[in-house]
Protein backbone atom coordinates (compact mmCIF):
# COMPACT_ATOMS: atom_id res chain seq x y z
CA UNK A 1 0.00 0.00 0.00
CA UNK A 2 1.04 3.40 -0.97
CA UNK A 3 -0.17 7.18 -0.16
CA UNK A 4 -0.92 8.17 -3.66
CA UNK A 5 -2.17 11.42 -4.93
CA UNK A 6 -4.49 12.23 -7.85
CA UNK A 7 -5.11 15.45 -9.24
CA UNK A 8 -6.35 16.66 -12.69
CA UNK A 9 -4.12 17.54 -15.31
CA UNK A 10 -3.76 20.87 -17.02
CA UNK A 11 -5.15 18.73 -20.36
CA UNK A 12 -8.66 18.29 -18.37
CA UNK A 13 -7.73 14.34 -17.40
CA UNK A 14 -6.44 12.38 -14.46
CA UNK A 15 -3.10 12.20 -13.19
CA UNK A 16 -1.32 10.01 -10.53
CA UNK A 17 1.17 10.85 -8.42
CA UNK A 18 3.54 8.48 -5.71
CA UNK A 19 5.33 10.69 -3.22
CA UNK A 20 7.41 8.20 -2.44
CA UNK A 21 8.92 7.51 -5.41
CA UNK A 22 8.29 11.04 -6.99
CA UNK A 23 6.35 9.11 -9.93
CA UNK A 24 3.78 11.35 -12.09
CA UNK A 25 1.82 9.41 -14.35
CA UNK A 26 -1.43 10.17 -16.17
CA UNK A 27 -4.23 8.04 -15.50
CA UNK A 28 -5.27 6.61 -18.98
CA UNK A 29 -8.22 4.47 -17.48
CA UNK A 30 -10.19 4.48 -14.07
CA UNK A 31 -12.59 1.19 -13.93
CA UNK A 32 -15.70 2.89 -11.75
CA UNK A 33 -16.77 6.81 -12.49
CA UNK A 34 -19.83 7.46 -11.23
CA UNK A 35 -21.15 10.18 -8.77
CA UNK A 36 -21.55 7.19 -6.36
CA UNK A 37 -18.99 4.92 -7.38
CA UNK A 38 -15.58 5.85 -8.02
CA UNK A 39 -11.95 4.37 -7.77
CA UNK A 40 -11.30 0.53 -8.31
CA UNK A 41 -8.23 -0.16 -10.95
CA UNK A 42 -6.19 2.68 -12.14
CA UNK A 43 -3.99 1.87 -15.71
CA UNK A 44 -1.16 4.38 -16.04
CA UNK A 45 0.25 5.60 -19.40
CA UNK A 46 3.47 4.23 -18.03
CA UNK A 47 2.13 0.72 -17.74
CA UNK A 48 1.80 0.49 -14.41
CA UNK A 49 -1.79 -0.36 -12.39
CA UNK A 50 -2.77 0.83 -9.37
CA UNK A 51 -6.20 -0.19 -7.08
CA UNK A 52 -7.95 2.29 -4.98
CA UNK A 53 -10.85 1.29 -3.04
CA UNK A 54 -13.73 2.74 -4.55
CA UNK A 55 -15.52 6.09 -3.11
CA UNK A 56 -18.09 8.72 -3.71
CA UNK A 57 -16.51 10.90 -6.59
CA UNK A 58 -14.47 13.70 -4.54
CA UNK A 59 -16.12 16.98 -4.61
CA UNK A 60 -12.89 18.79 -4.99
CA UNK A 61 -9.08 17.26 -6.85
CA UNK A 62 -6.25 16.82 -6.24
CA UNK A 63 -7.16 13.80 -3.41
CA UNK A 64 -4.89 11.66 -1.52
CA UNK A 65 -5.64 7.66 -1.51
CA UNK A 66 -4.51 4.67 -0.04
CA UNK A 67 -3.82 2.60 -3.35
CA UNK A 68 -1.98 -0.88 -3.61
CA UNK A 69 0.16 -2.03 -6.81
CA UNK A 70 -0.89 -4.65 -9.06
CA UNK A 71 1.77 -6.62 -10.98
CA UNK A 72 5.25 -5.35 -11.03
CA UNK A 73 6.83 -2.44 -10.25
CA UNK A 74 6.79 0.02 -13.31
CA UNK A 75 9.74 2.20 -13.85
CA UNK B 1 19.33 23.31 -36.13
CA UNK B 2 22.22 21.06 -34.55
CA UNK B 3 25.04 19.71 -37.42
CA UNK B 4 24.78 16.50 -35.62
CA UNK B 5 22.42 13.95 -37.40
CA UNK B 6 20.90 11.57 -34.89
CA UNK B 7 23.09 8.77 -36.25
CA UNK B 8 26.51 10.78 -35.07
CA UNK B 9 25.34 11.60 -31.99
CA UNK B 10 24.27 8.08 -30.99
CA UNK B 11 27.64 7.28 -32.35
CA UNK B 12 29.08 9.94 -30.09
CA UNK B 13 27.29 7.91 -27.39
CA UNK B 14 28.63 4.61 -27.83
CA UNK B 15 32.15 6.28 -28.64
CA UNK B 16 32.20 7.41 -25.21
CA UNK B 17 30.75 5.15 -23.38
CA UNK B 18 33.61 2.70 -24.97
CA UNK B 19 35.60 3.34 -21.93
CA UNK B 20 33.75 1.70 -19.38
CA UNK B 21 33.43 -1.90 -18.66
CA UNK B 22 30.59 -3.46 -19.41
CA UNK B 23 28.63 -3.73 -16.67
CA UNK B 24 28.80 0.55 -16.19
CA UNK B 25 28.71 0.75 -19.78
CA UNK B 26 24.93 -1.06 -19.91
CA UNK B 27 24.15 1.57 -16.53
CA UNK B 28 25.10 4.50 -18.12
CA UNK B 29 23.94 3.94 -21.54
CA UNK B 30 20.27 4.32 -19.81
CA UNK B 31 21.38 7.84 -18.81
CA UNK B 32 22.21 9.19 -22.48
CA UNK B 33 20.13 10.01 -25.22
CA UNK B 34 19.24 11.13 -28.25
CA UNK B 35 16.92 13.85 -28.32
CA UNK B 36 13.29 12.85 -29.95
CA UNK B 37 10.33 15.53 -29.64
CA UNK B 38 8.02 13.12 -30.72
CA UNK B 39 8.74 11.11 -27.39
CA UNK B 40 5.45 11.82 -25.12
CA UNK B 41 7.58 9.97 -21.93
CA UNK B 42 10.96 10.20 -21.14
CA UNK B 43 11.29 7.24 -19.31
CA UNK B 44 11.00 5.41 -22.59
CA UNK B 45 14.49 6.45 -23.37
CA UNK B 46 16.26 7.81 -20.29
CA UNK B 47 16.51 6.77 -16.61
CA UNK B 48 17.35 9.42 -13.89
CA UNK B 49 17.12 9.82 -10.03
CA UNK B 50 19.53 6.57 -9.71
CA UNK B 51 21.99 5.92 -7.42
CA UNK B 52 25.22 7.15 -8.97
CA UNK B 53 28.11 4.58 -10.05
CA UNK B 54 30.65 3.84 -7.61
CA UNK B 55 34.25 5.59 -9.47
CA UNK B 56 32.64 8.06 -12.28
CA UNK B 57 33.11 11.15 -10.96
CA UNK B 58 29.57 12.67 -10.45
CA UNK B 59 28.61 16.17 -9.31
CA UNK B 60 25.83 15.38 -7.37
CA UNK B 61 25.00 16.76 -3.98
CA UNK B 62 23.67 15.19 -0.40
CA UNK B 63 20.62 15.18 0.95
CA UNK B 64 22.03 17.90 3.70
CA UNK B 65 22.55 19.95 0.74
CA UNK B 66 19.92 20.07 -0.56
CA UNK B 67 17.39 20.86 2.77
CA UNK B 68 19.88 23.11 4.45
CA UNK B 69 21.71 24.90 1.07
CA UNK B 70 18.39 24.81 -0.99
CA UNK B 71 15.29 25.07 0.49
CA UNK B 72 16.19 26.18 4.30
CA UNK B 73 19.18 28.11 4.11
CA UNK B 74 17.83 31.12 2.58
CA UNK B 75 15.10 31.69 4.83
CA UNK B 76 16.59 34.41 6.56
CA UNK B 77 15.38 35.49 9.86
CA UNK B 78 15.89 31.94 11.19
CA UNK B 79 19.30 30.37 12.21
CA UNK B 80 19.78 26.97 10.40
CA UNK B 81 21.44 24.51 12.38
CA UNK B 82 24.21 22.18 10.74
CA UNK B 83 24.01 19.11 13.30
CA UNK B 84 26.91 17.38 13.26
CA UNK B 85 30.82 17.99 12.71
CA UNK B 86 31.86 20.99 11.76
CA UNK B 87 32.76 20.80 7.89
CA UNK B 88 29.52 20.86 6.21
CA UNK B 89 27.85 23.76 7.84
CA UNK B 90 31.33 25.66 7.00
CA UNK B 91 31.78 24.39 3.32
CA UNK B 92 28.16 25.03 2.21
CA UNK B 93 28.37 28.60 3.87
CA UNK B 94 26.95 31.81 1.50
CA UNK B 95 28.38 29.63 -1.36
CA UNK B 96 24.69 30.22 -3.22
CA UNK B 97 24.50 33.97 -3.03
CA UNK B 98 21.02 34.02 -1.76
CA UNK B 99 20.83 37.79 -1.73
CA UNK B 100 18.07 39.23 1.47
CA UNK B 101 17.90 42.81 2.95
CA UNK B 102 18.44 42.86 6.78
CA UNK B 103 21.28 42.96 9.60
CA UNK B 104 23.42 39.95 9.33
CA UNK B 105 23.73 38.92 12.68
CA UNK B 106 21.24 41.26 14.34
CA UNK B 107 17.39 40.14 12.52
CA UNK B 108 18.90 37.91 9.69
CA UNK B 109 21.14 35.27 9.36
CA UNK B 110 21.50 33.94 5.97
CA UNK B 111 25.39 34.24 5.12
CA UNK B 112 26.37 32.57 9.18
CA UNK B 113 27.13 29.65 10.11
CA UNK B 114 25.31 27.92 13.35
CA UNK B 115 26.66 24.73 13.59
CA UNK B 116 27.36 22.20 17.20
CA UNK B 117 30.57 20.92 15.65
CA UNK B 118 30.25 17.41 16.83
CA UNK B 119 33.31 15.28 18.27
CA UNK B 120 34.53 11.90 19.24
CA UNK B 121 32.44 12.18 22.57
CA UNK B 122 29.36 13.08 20.84
CA UNK B 123 29.30 10.80 18.70
CA UNK B 124 30.10 7.95 21.92
CA UNK B 125 27.70 9.45 24.33
CA UNK B 126 25.11 11.22 21.65
CA UNK B 127 24.10 15.45 21.02
CA UNK B 128 21.15 16.08 22.61
CA UNK B 129 22.62 18.09 25.58
CA UNK B 130 25.08 20.07 23.19
CA UNK B 131 21.77 20.56 21.09
CA UNK B 132 19.55 21.61 24.09
CA UNK B 133 22.40 24.44 25.00
CA UNK B 134 23.02 25.41 21.39
CA UNK B 135 19.39 26.48 21.35
CA UNK B 136 19.80 28.05 24.45
CA UNK B 137 22.61 29.95 23.83
CA UNK B 138 21.50 31.22 20.53
CA UNK B 139 18.31 32.53 21.60
CA UNK B 140 20.90 34.75 24.58
CA UNK B 141 22.99 35.70 21.79
CA UNK B 142 20.42 36.26 18.66
CA UNK B 143 17.25 36.95 20.10
CA UNK B 144 16.01 38.58 17.31
CA UNK B 145 15.73 35.02 15.57
CA UNK B 146 12.51 34.42 14.73
CA UNK B 147 12.88 30.14 15.13
CA UNK B 148 15.55 27.43 14.18
CA UNK B 149 15.80 24.86 12.31
CA UNK B 150 17.83 21.62 13.04
CA UNK B 151 19.49 20.16 9.61
CA UNK B 152 20.95 16.62 10.88
CA UNK B 153 23.88 15.99 9.54
CA UNK B 154 25.25 11.99 8.96
CA UNK B 155 26.17 10.99 12.04
CA UNK B 156 23.12 12.01 13.90
CA UNK B 157 21.13 9.52 11.55
CA UNK B 158 23.66 7.08 12.28
CA UNK B 159 23.98 7.22 16.16
CA UNK B 160 20.17 7.94 16.25
CA UNK B 161 19.81 10.95 18.29
CA UNK B 162 16.28 12.27 18.95
CA UNK B 163 16.24 15.63 17.40
CA UNK B 164 12.66 15.66 17.21
CA UNK B 165 12.05 15.41 21.32
CA UNK B 166 15.22 18.01 21.84
CA UNK B 167 13.22 20.30 19.34
CA UNK B 168 9.96 19.76 20.92
CA UNK B 169 10.77 20.82 24.59
CA UNK B 170 13.69 23.75 23.23
CA UNK B 171 10.71 24.94 21.27
CA UNK B 172 8.58 25.50 24.84
CA UNK B 173 11.62 26.81 26.82
CA UNK B 174 12.51 29.56 23.80
CA UNK B 175 8.89 30.19 22.78
CA UNK B 176 10.15 30.21 19.17
CA UNK B 177 9.52 27.39 16.55
CA UNK B 178 11.81 25.04 16.33
CA UNK B 179 12.34 22.75 13.22
CA UNK B 180 13.72 19.13 12.98
CA UNK B 181 15.25 18.13 9.96
CA UNK B 182 15.88 14.49 9.06
CA UNK B 183 17.97 15.41 6.00
CA UNK B 184 20.98 13.41 6.63
CA UNK B 185 23.32 13.33 3.81
CA UNK B 186 23.18 9.73 3.16
CA UNK B 187 19.24 9.40 2.19
CA UNK B 188 18.21 9.15 -1.47
CA UNK B 189 21.04 9.14 -4.11
CA UNK B 190 21.30 12.70 -4.26
CA UNK B 191 19.93 16.30 -2.83
CA UNK B 192 16.80 16.03 -4.46
CA UNK B 193 15.68 13.84 -1.51
CA UNK B 194 16.98 16.81 0.43
CA UNK B 195 14.36 19.00 -1.17
CA UNK B 196 11.08 16.25 -0.63
CA UNK B 197 12.51 16.18 2.70
CA UNK B 198 12.78 19.83 3.37
CA UNK B 199 9.34 20.41 1.83
CA UNK B 200 7.66 17.59 4.11
CA UNK B 201 9.23 19.49 6.95
CA UNK B 202 7.64 22.90 6.45
CA UNK B 203 4.84 20.88 5.24
CA UNK B 204 4.37 19.64 8.79
CA UNK B 205 6.07 21.97 11.20
CA UNK B 206 5.77 25.36 9.45
CA UNK B 207 2.80 25.60 7.29
CA UNK B 208 -0.26 25.08 9.18
CA UNK B 209 0.60 27.36 11.96
CA UNK B 210 -1.79 30.12 11.02
CA UNK B 211 -4.36 28.32 10.10
CA UNK B 212 -7.79 30.02 10.91
CA UNK B 213 -6.34 32.86 11.94
CA UNK B 214 -8.00 36.33 10.43
CA UNK B 215 -7.95 37.01 7.22
CA UNK B 216 -6.22 40.39 5.42
CA UNK B 217 -5.72 38.96 1.77
CA UNK B 218 -6.56 40.59 -1.64
CA UNK B 219 -8.03 38.46 -4.23
CA UNK B 220 -4.55 39.25 -6.41
CA UNK B 221 -2.41 37.67 -4.02
CA UNK B 222 0.14 35.41 -5.14
CA UNK B 223 3.43 33.36 -3.85
CA UNK B 224 6.63 32.93 -5.88
CA UNK B 225 7.62 29.02 -5.22
CA UNK B 226 11.04 27.79 -5.95
CA UNK B 227 12.72 31.07 -6.49
CA UNK B 228 16.17 31.57 -4.56
CA UNK B 229 17.10 35.03 -4.59
CA UNK B 230 20.70 33.85 -6.35
CA UNK B 231 22.05 37.24 -6.82
CA UNK B 232 18.57 39.01 -6.56
CA UNK B 233 16.61 36.72 -9.43
CA UNK B 234 13.26 36.65 -7.23
CA UNK B 235 13.21 40.62 -6.74
CA UNK B 236 14.05 40.59 -10.53
CA UNK B 237 10.72 38.40 -11.07
CA UNK B 238 8.77 40.46 -7.71
CA UNK B 239 8.51 43.63 -9.29
CA UNK B 240 7.21 42.23 -12.65
CA UNK B 241 4.17 40.15 -10.88
CA UNK B 242 3.24 43.72 -8.56
CA UNK B 243 3.98 46.13 -11.97
CA UNK B 244 0.95 43.44 -12.93
CA UNK B 245 -1.56 44.49 -9.71
CA UNK B 246 -0.60 41.26 -7.98
CA UNK B 247 0.50 40.96 -4.42
CA UNK B 248 3.43 38.93 -3.92
CA UNK B 249 2.88 37.75 -0.23
CA UNK B 250 5.72 35.28 0.00
CA UNK B 251 9.24 34.69 -1.41
CA UNK B 252 10.23 30.97 -1.01
CA UNK B 253 12.97 31.16 0.17
CA UNK B 254 15.09 33.58 -1.24
CA UNK B 255 14.72 36.39 0.80
CA UNK B 256 11.75 34.88 2.53
CA UNK B 257 11.05 34.64 6.41
CA UNK B 258 9.15 32.22 8.36
CA UNK B 259 6.21 34.52 9.06
CA UNK B 260 5.70 34.73 4.48
CA UNK B 261 5.91 30.58 5.33
CA UNK B 262 3.60 30.79 7.91
CA UNK B 263 1.13 32.97 5.12
CA UNK B 264 1.25 31.15 2.29
CA UNK B 265 -1.81 29.27 2.28
CA UNK B 266 -4.08 32.37 2.59
CA UNK B 267 -2.79 33.58 -1.38
CA UNK B 268 -4.57 32.55 -4.79
CA UNK B 269 -1.74 31.49 -6.43
CA UNK B 270 1.14 29.70 -5.92
CA UNK B 271 4.10 30.77 -8.88
CA UNK B 272 6.15 27.81 -8.92
CA UNK B 273 9.62 28.71 -10.62
CA UNK B 274 11.76 25.44 -9.03
CA UNK B 275 9.74 22.60 -9.99
CA UNK B 276 12.22 20.10 -8.55
CA UNK B 277 12.72 21.11 -5.45
CA UNK B 278 9.38 22.97 -4.37
CA UNK B 279 6.70 20.83 -6.51
CA UNK B 280 6.05 18.84 -3.09
CA UNK B 281 4.62 21.78 -0.77
CA UNK B 282 2.69 23.09 -4.06
CA UNK B 283 0.77 19.59 -4.63
CA UNK B 284 0.36 19.69 -0.31
CA UNK B 285 -1.50 23.65 -1.01
CA UNK B 286 -3.44 22.55 -3.88
CA UNK B 287 -4.67 19.85 -2.06
CA UNK B 288 -5.17 21.04 1.31
CA UNK B 289 -6.00 24.54 0.44
CA UNK B 290 -7.22 24.65 -3.16
CA UNK B 291 -4.42 26.67 -3.91
CA UNK B 292 -3.58 26.18 -8.01
CA UNK B 293 -0.13 26.46 -8.61
CA UNK B 294 1.51 26.98 -12.03
CA UNK B 295 5.20 26.61 -13.01
CA UNK B 296 6.28 29.77 -15.03
CA UNK B 297 9.57 30.82 -16.32
CA UNK B 298 11.36 34.44 -16.38
CA UNK B 299 14.33 33.87 -18.41
CA UNK B 300 14.25 35.65 -21.55
CA UNK B 301 11.76 37.67 -23.18
CA UNK B 302 9.75 35.54 -24.89
CA UNK B 303 8.93 33.13 -22.18
CA UNK B 304 8.98 35.83 -19.69
CA UNK B 305 5.59 37.17 -22.11
CA UNK B 306 4.27 33.83 -22.09
CA UNK B 307 4.12 33.24 -18.76
CA UNK B 308 2.98 36.69 -17.85
CA UNK B 309 0.20 36.15 -19.70
CA UNK B 310 -0.16 32.62 -18.27
CA UNK B 311 -0.14 34.43 -14.69
CA UNK B 312 -2.56 36.79 -15.43
CA UNK B 313 -5.10 34.26 -17.00
CA UNK B 314 -5.64 33.19 -13.32
CA UNK B 315 -6.88 36.38 -12.59
CA UNK B 316 -9.57 39.27 -13.68
CA UNK B 317 -9.12 41.62 -16.39
CA UNK B 318 -7.63 44.33 -14.67
CA UNK B 319 -4.48 42.35 -14.32
CA UNK B 320 -4.71 41.10 -18.10
CA UNK B 321 -4.83 44.50 -19.01
CA UNK B 322 -1.55 45.46 -16.74
CA UNK B 323 0.16 42.13 -17.92
CA UNK B 324 -0.20 43.75 -21.46
CA UNK B 325 0.80 47.18 -20.34
CA UNK B 326 4.25 45.69 -18.86
CA UNK B 327 4.99 43.28 -21.91
CA UNK B 328 5.02 46.79 -23.99
CA UNK B 329 7.11 49.18 -21.67
CA UNK B 330 9.87 46.68 -21.31
CA UNK B 331 9.63 45.38 -25.11
CA UNK B 332 11.71 48.59 -26.28
CA UNK B 333 14.14 47.80 -23.67
CA UNK B 334 14.02 44.37 -24.60
CA UNK B 335 15.00 45.42 -28.46
CA UNK B 336 17.65 47.33 -28.22
CA UNK B 337 19.40 44.48 -26.37
CA UNK B 338 18.50 42.03 -28.77
CA UNK B 339 19.50 44.52 -31.44
CA UNK B 340 22.73 44.64 -29.70
CA UNK B 341 24.08 41.53 -28.75
CA UNK B 342 22.40 38.92 -30.78
CA UNK B 343 24.38 39.80 -33.84
CA UNK B 344 28.06 39.40 -31.70
CA UNK B 345 25.84 35.76 -30.47
CA UNK B 346 24.12 34.45 -33.67
CA UNK B 347 24.48 30.69 -33.95
CA UNK B 348 26.57 30.08 -31.17
CA UNK B 349 26.63 27.06 -29.46
CA UNK B 350 25.69 26.03 -26.03
CA UNK B 351 26.30 23.02 -23.98
CA UNK B 352 24.63 23.08 -20.35
CA UNK B 353 25.22 20.73 -16.95
CA UNK B 354 23.47 22.23 -14.41
CA UNK B 355 20.38 21.11 -12.10
CA UNK B 356 17.00 22.19 -11.07
CA UNK B 357 15.27 23.90 -13.28
CA UNK B 358 17.81 26.02 -15.78
CA UNK B 359 18.70 23.31 -17.74
CA UNK B 360 15.24 23.08 -19.92
CA UNK B 361 14.53 26.81 -18.23
CA UNK B 362 17.24 29.00 -20.12
CA UNK B 363 16.96 27.47 -23.31
CA UNK B 364 14.53 30.24 -24.10
CA UNK B 365 17.09 32.80 -22.96
CA UNK B 366 19.51 32.07 -25.32
CA UNK B 367 17.35 31.08 -28.57
CA UNK B 368 16.13 35.37 -27.83
CA UNK B 369 19.88 35.80 -28.13
CA UNK B 370 19.94 33.56 -31.42
CA UNK B 371 22.21 30.99 -29.59
CA UNK B 372 21.48 27.13 -29.81
CA UNK B 373 21.40 24.65 -26.67
CA UNK B 374 23.20 21.47 -28.39
CA UNK B 375 23.48 19.26 -25.21
CA UNK B 376 21.38 19.69 -21.85
CA UNK B 377 21.43 17.74 -18.38
CA UNK B 378 20.70 17.81 -14.96
CA UNK B 379 22.49 16.49 -11.90
CA UNK B 380 19.36 15.46 -9.90
CA UNK B 381 15.87 15.43 -12.32
CA UNK B 382 13.84 12.76 -12.34
CA UNK B 383 12.09 11.61 -15.06
CA UNK B 384 8.59 14.38 -15.05
CA UNK B 385 11.92 16.97 -15.35
CA UNK B 386 12.80 15.31 -18.44
CA UNK B 387 9.08 14.82 -20.23
CA UNK B 388 9.31 18.78 -19.99
CA UNK B 389 12.72 19.15 -21.39
CA UNK B 390 12.27 17.18 -24.38
CA UNK B 391 9.40 19.23 -25.74
CA UNK B 392 12.21 22.49 -25.41
CA UNK B 393 15.36 21.00 -26.74
CA UNK B 394 15.29 20.42 -30.63
CA UNK B 395 15.53 16.94 -32.42
CA UNK B 396 19.10 15.11 -32.72
CA UNK B 397 20.57 17.12 -29.43
CA UNK B 398 22.51 15.52 -26.54
CA UNK B 399 20.58 14.80 -23.36
CA UNK B 400 22.78 13.40 -20.31
CA UNK B 401 21.60 12.88 -16.88
CA UNK B 402 24.34 12.70 -14.14
CA UNK B 403 27.06 13.12 -16.09
CA UNK B 404 30.06 11.97 -14.96
CA UNK B 405 33.41 14.09 -15.51
CA UNK B 406 34.68 12.08 -18.25
CA UNK B 407 31.77 11.97 -19.78
CA UNK B 408 30.93 15.65 -20.10
CA UNK B 409 34.73 16.61 -21.20
CA UNK B 410 34.21 13.72 -24.05
CA UNK B 411 31.42 15.37 -25.20
CA UNK B 412 32.58 18.62 -25.38
CA UNK B 413 35.70 17.51 -26.73
CA UNK B 414 33.64 16.23 -30.07
CA UNK B 415 30.74 18.49 -30.13
CA UNK B 416 32.72 21.83 -29.54
CA UNK B 417 30.19 23.93 -28.16
CA UNK B 418 31.03 27.89 -28.29
CA UNK B 419 30.31 27.76 -24.61
CA UNK B 420 29.68 25.26 -21.55
CA UNK B 421 27.25 26.38 -18.85
CA UNK B 422 27.71 24.70 -15.57
CA UNK B 423 29.30 24.78 -12.45
CA UNK B 424 32.45 25.96 -10.85
CA UNK B 425 33.84 21.77 -10.53
CA UNK B 426 33.26 22.34 -14.66
CA UNK B 427 34.63 25.61 -15.16
CA UNK B 428 38.37 25.04 -15.10
CA UNK B 429 38.66 22.07 -17.11
CA UNK B 430 37.07 23.76 -19.80
CA UNK B 431 38.60 27.43 -19.60
CA UNK B 432 41.73 25.07 -20.09
CA UNK B 433 40.40 23.74 -22.92
CA UNK B 434 39.86 27.50 -24.72
CA UNK B 435 35.93 26.76 -24.60
CA UNK B 436 34.53 29.77 -22.06
CA UNK B 437 32.21 28.12 -19.45
CA UNK B 438 29.24 30.26 -17.65
CA UNK B 439 28.88 29.37 -13.73
CA UNK B 440 25.34 28.64 -14.15
CA UNK B 441 24.70 27.99 -10.82
CA UNK B 442 25.05 31.15 -9.44
CA UNK B 443 25.29 33.07 -12.20
CA UNK B 444 29.35 33.47 -12.05
CA UNK B 445 29.01 35.95 -9.24
CA UNK B 446 26.90 38.67 -11.61
CA UNK B 447 22.94 37.95 -11.72
CA UNK B 448 20.49 38.73 -11.75
CA UNK B 449 19.32 36.51 -14.47
CA UNK B 450 15.11 36.70 -13.89
CA UNK B 451 13.09 38.73 -15.27
CA UNK B 452 13.53 41.24 -17.73
CA UNK B 453 16.20 43.51 -15.54
CA UNK B 454 17.70 39.75 -15.41
CA UNK B 455 17.98 39.07 -18.85
CA UNK B 456 20.04 42.13 -20.07
CA UNK B 457 22.46 41.50 -17.33
CA UNK B 458 22.35 37.50 -18.96
CA UNK B 459 23.17 38.91 -22.71
CA UNK B 460 26.09 41.21 -21.27
CA UNK B 461 27.62 38.18 -19.30
CA UNK B 462 27.56 36.06 -22.23
CA UNK B 463 29.14 38.04 -24.63
CA UNK B 464 31.52 39.12 -22.67
CA UNK B 465 32.30 35.62 -21.61
CA UNK B 466 32.20 34.94 -25.84
CA UNK B 467 33.93 37.86 -27.12
CA UNK B 468 37.14 37.88 -24.54
CA UNK B 469 40.11 38.20 -26.75
CA UNK B 470 41.72 35.71 -24.57
CA UNK B 471 40.13 32.48 -26.13
CA UNK B 472 42.10 33.73 -29.34
CA UNK B 473 45.00 33.34 -27.72
CA UNK B 474 45.07 29.85 -26.05
CA UNK B 475 48.34 28.98 -28.37
CA UNK B 476 51.15 30.46 -26.82
CA UNK B 477 53.18 32.53 -29.11
CA UNK B 478 56.26 29.92 -28.99
CA UNK B 479 54.18 27.42 -29.70
CA UNK B 480 51.87 28.99 -32.31
CA UNK B 481 55.30 29.71 -34.89
CA UNK B 482 55.52 25.96 -35.06
CA UNK B 483 52.11 25.48 -35.75
CA UNK B 484 52.48 28.11 -38.59
CA UNK B 485 55.81 26.75 -39.93
CA UNK B 486 54.29 23.36 -40.18
CA UNK B 487 51.19 24.66 -41.63
CA UNK B 488 53.27 26.46 -44.14
CA UNK B 489 55.44 23.30 -45.18
CA UNK B 490 52.06 21.51 -45.48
Amino acid sequence: MANIMIRTADSGGLTFYLPKRDLEASISSIEFDTPEKWGGELKLDNGGIYFIDPIARPSRLPISLRARRIGAAED
Amino acid sequence: MTTMTREETEALIAEVLEVYPEKAKKDRAKHLMVNDQSIEQSKKCITSNRKSLPGVMTVRGCAYAGSKGVVWGPIKDMIHISHGPIGCGQFSRAGRRNYYVGTTGVDTFGTMNFTSDFQEKDIVFGGDKKLTKLIEEVEMLFPLHKGISVQSECPIGLIGDDIEAIAKKGAVTIGKPIIPVRCEGFRGVSQSLGHHIANDTIRDWVLDKRDGTPDTSTPYDVAIIGDYNVGGDAWASRILLEEMGLRVVAQWSGDGTLAEMMNTPKVKLNLLHCYRSMNYITRHMEEKYGIPYMEYNFFGPTKIIESLRRIAGFFDDSVKEKAELVIARYQPMMDAIIAKYKPRLQGKKVMLYVGGLRPRHIIGAYEDLGMEVVGTGYEFAHNDDYDRTIKEMGNTTLIYDDASGFELEEFVKKIKPDMVGSGIKEKYIFQKMGIPLRQMHSWDYSGPYHGYDGFAIFARDMDIALSNPVWGNMVPPWKKEVVEEIAKAA
